[in-house]
């Protein structure tokens, strides 16, 4: 059979054939074509990386974002409460110093009436005392014009003293 | 739509231009012998083997001349096929050549010594070399503008034809030979994928009936002897120690391999059938699609002689039959070529064991 003997001159070229098609392939195509599948490869694997990378930064930063507002928040309530606080305290102390004020004031106030009163008391008694010694004087001098009264007056006071003694 | 029309239209003229010389050859032969019948088995061989000249459609009778190149019993001869077609007998410098139509060197070139047919050391450029040498072309205009385009876009991806080629060298390169040989690949990538690309191209163009194509390139056991030739010789060529270790001194018990060496007889055996199967599958595949396809064609001829209506029921199922049969072959061509690579492929990273490797696997399963 024709078919299953192989020609020599066929398996000759064949052979030759092969080797120049080798050759050009492996000089000029294959080193470009599988190393740009190789890279195309990599790069479409890196970009992949890449994109989760970068949604799960985004994912990261979204969750950073929502804690620092939730911190801010946090924050923002503190910083008012604390200035409801100071506000208080404030008031309190303000409070407290006019309570104060006024006390003083009060005391100095007592203190300057008590004083006045005192004044207006020493004057009065001055005054009234003034007034007593002019009456004594003016009723002294009346009543001691006859001699009978004298006399009985200094008997009365010579009583006095015996009682006293 | 109207390219799909244009492609069968295309199909079924390639058919006919199958059916043609047939029917030629048939009234050929009637004239010669004043009887009307065609002789199937010699139509089939003719199409199936080699020959010096490319036949051309709708014409038998010429053909494409092609160079003989011979070492006759005086040195090198070269001259047209054409000098010695059709029984023609050609004087080159003083020594006689011609092809006998018959006896044991039916159909090849033949020297006239002392009145004896003797063979001479013939390689001629015949059809199946010429279409060697057409596929190594189309080859290069396949791959070589992708290599082009590389280098003129980088990363951008191609788009169209070289797409499509850029995604069948990564569907061997990634799906076959990466994933096979792991981070030996790029040392038989280029190998590998050369040997696919002649043969799928080579298939594909034996499928084309007319000029540029035509040839039963690898349903020619020389061409498919040879492919398996080149992986047994990468195979062990690039051997490790560890693959010649197991192919001579096998794990197995001392008895098998000792006295009588048992196993490392069936491993060298082994050996050779590799490739003798890897030559056989393409062989068959391929020149079994072709001999279907001719031998659908023939029927119609075959039937013909028994009457308009038969001969016309035929020639239409024979017909659509061999559009399916061609087909199916597009298919096969891919498959047989993908298979010859993948089955190169294992035999390859088969004989690149690394016993440090296995010794590490072993202790990781313990």
């Amino acid at each position: 059979m024709e078919l299953f003997t192989p020609d020599f001159g066929l398996i000759f070229w064949m052979f030759l054939s092969f080797a120049v098609l080798f050759f050009i392939l492996w000089k000029f195509a294959w080193p470009a074509i599988t190393k740009m599948i190789d890279q195309r490869a990599e790069l479409i694997d890196k970009g992949v990386e890449y994109a989760q990378q970068a949604k799960q930064d985004l994912d990261n930063a979204q969750a950073k974002a929502e804690e620092v507002i939730q911190q801010a928040r946090s924050r923002q309530a503190d910083i008012l409460r604390e200035a409801d606080r100071i506000k208080t305290q404030i008031i309190e102390e303000a409070r407290g110093e006019a309570r104060q004020a006024a006390a003083k004031e009060l005391d100095q106030a007592k203190l300057q009436i008590e004083q006045a009163r005192k004044e207006a008391e020493q004057n009065i008694r001055d005054e009234v005392s003034a007034f007593a010694l002019n009456i004594a004087q003016k009723v002294v001098r009346n009543h001691m014009s006859d001699s009978k009264a004298q006399s009985q007056l200094v008997d009365s006071l010579l009583d006095e003293i015996e009682k006293k003694n | 739509m109207k390219r799909l029309t244009l492609i069968l239209l295309l199909l079924i003229s390639t058919m006919a231009s199958v059916s043609f010389p047939a029917a030629a050859a048939s009234k050929h032969d009637a004239a010669g012998e004043g009887e009307d019948k065609i002789d199937p088995k010699e139509i089939i061989f003719e199409h199936l083997g080699d020959r010096y000249g490319w036949e051309v459609p709708f014409c038998h009778h010429k053909s494409i001349p092609l160079p003989i190149i011979v070492f006759g019993s005086d040195g090198l001869h070269i001259f047209s096929s054409a000098r010695v077609a059709h029984g023609q007998v050609y004087v080159d410098g003083g020594k006689t050549f011609l092809i006998p139509a018959e006896g044991p060197n039916k159909g090849k070139v033949v020297e006239i010594v002392d009145g004896e047919e003797v063979r001479p050391f013939d390689i001629s450029i015949t059809k199946n070399v010429a279409a060697l040498i057409i596929t190594i072309i189309v080859v290069c205009l396949i791959l070589l503008p992708l290599t082009r385009f590389y280098k003129r876009h980088g990363y951008k991806a191609p788009r169209r034809f070289l797409g499509a080629i850029e995604a069948l060298t990564a569907f061997i390169y990634d799906g076959v030979i990466k994933s096979t040989l792991k981070d030996k690949a790029s040392k038989f990538a280029p190998y590998l994928l050369t040997a696919f690309y002649f043969i799928f191209v080579m298939n594909l163009m034996g499928l084309m009936v007319v000029f540029p194509g035509g040839a039963n390139l690898t349903g020619n056991i020389a061409v498919t002897l040879v492919l398996a030739l080149l992986t047994f010789f990468v195979t062990n060529i690039f051997g490790t120690k560890h693959y010649w270790k197991d192919v001579f001194w096998p794990d197995v018990p001392l008895w098998l391999k000792f006295p009588i060496p048992i196993m490392p007889i069936i491993e060298v055996f082994g050996m050779f059938t590799k490739p003798a199967a890897l030559t056989v599958r393409l062989f068959a595949n391929m020149m079994g699609g072709h001999m279907i396809v001719i031998v659908l064609t023939l029927l119609i001829f075959i039937f013909a002689q028994m009457g308009m209506a038969v001969g016309g029921g035929t020639a239409v199922v024979s017909t659509l039959f061999s559009i399916f049969m061609l087909l199916i072959d597009v298919l096969v061509s891919f498959i047989q070529a993908y298979v010859f690579t993948m089955l190169s492929t294992i035999f390859i990273s088969l004989a690149q064991e690394n016993p440090h490797k296995e010794h590490a696997d072993a202790e990781a399963k313990h």
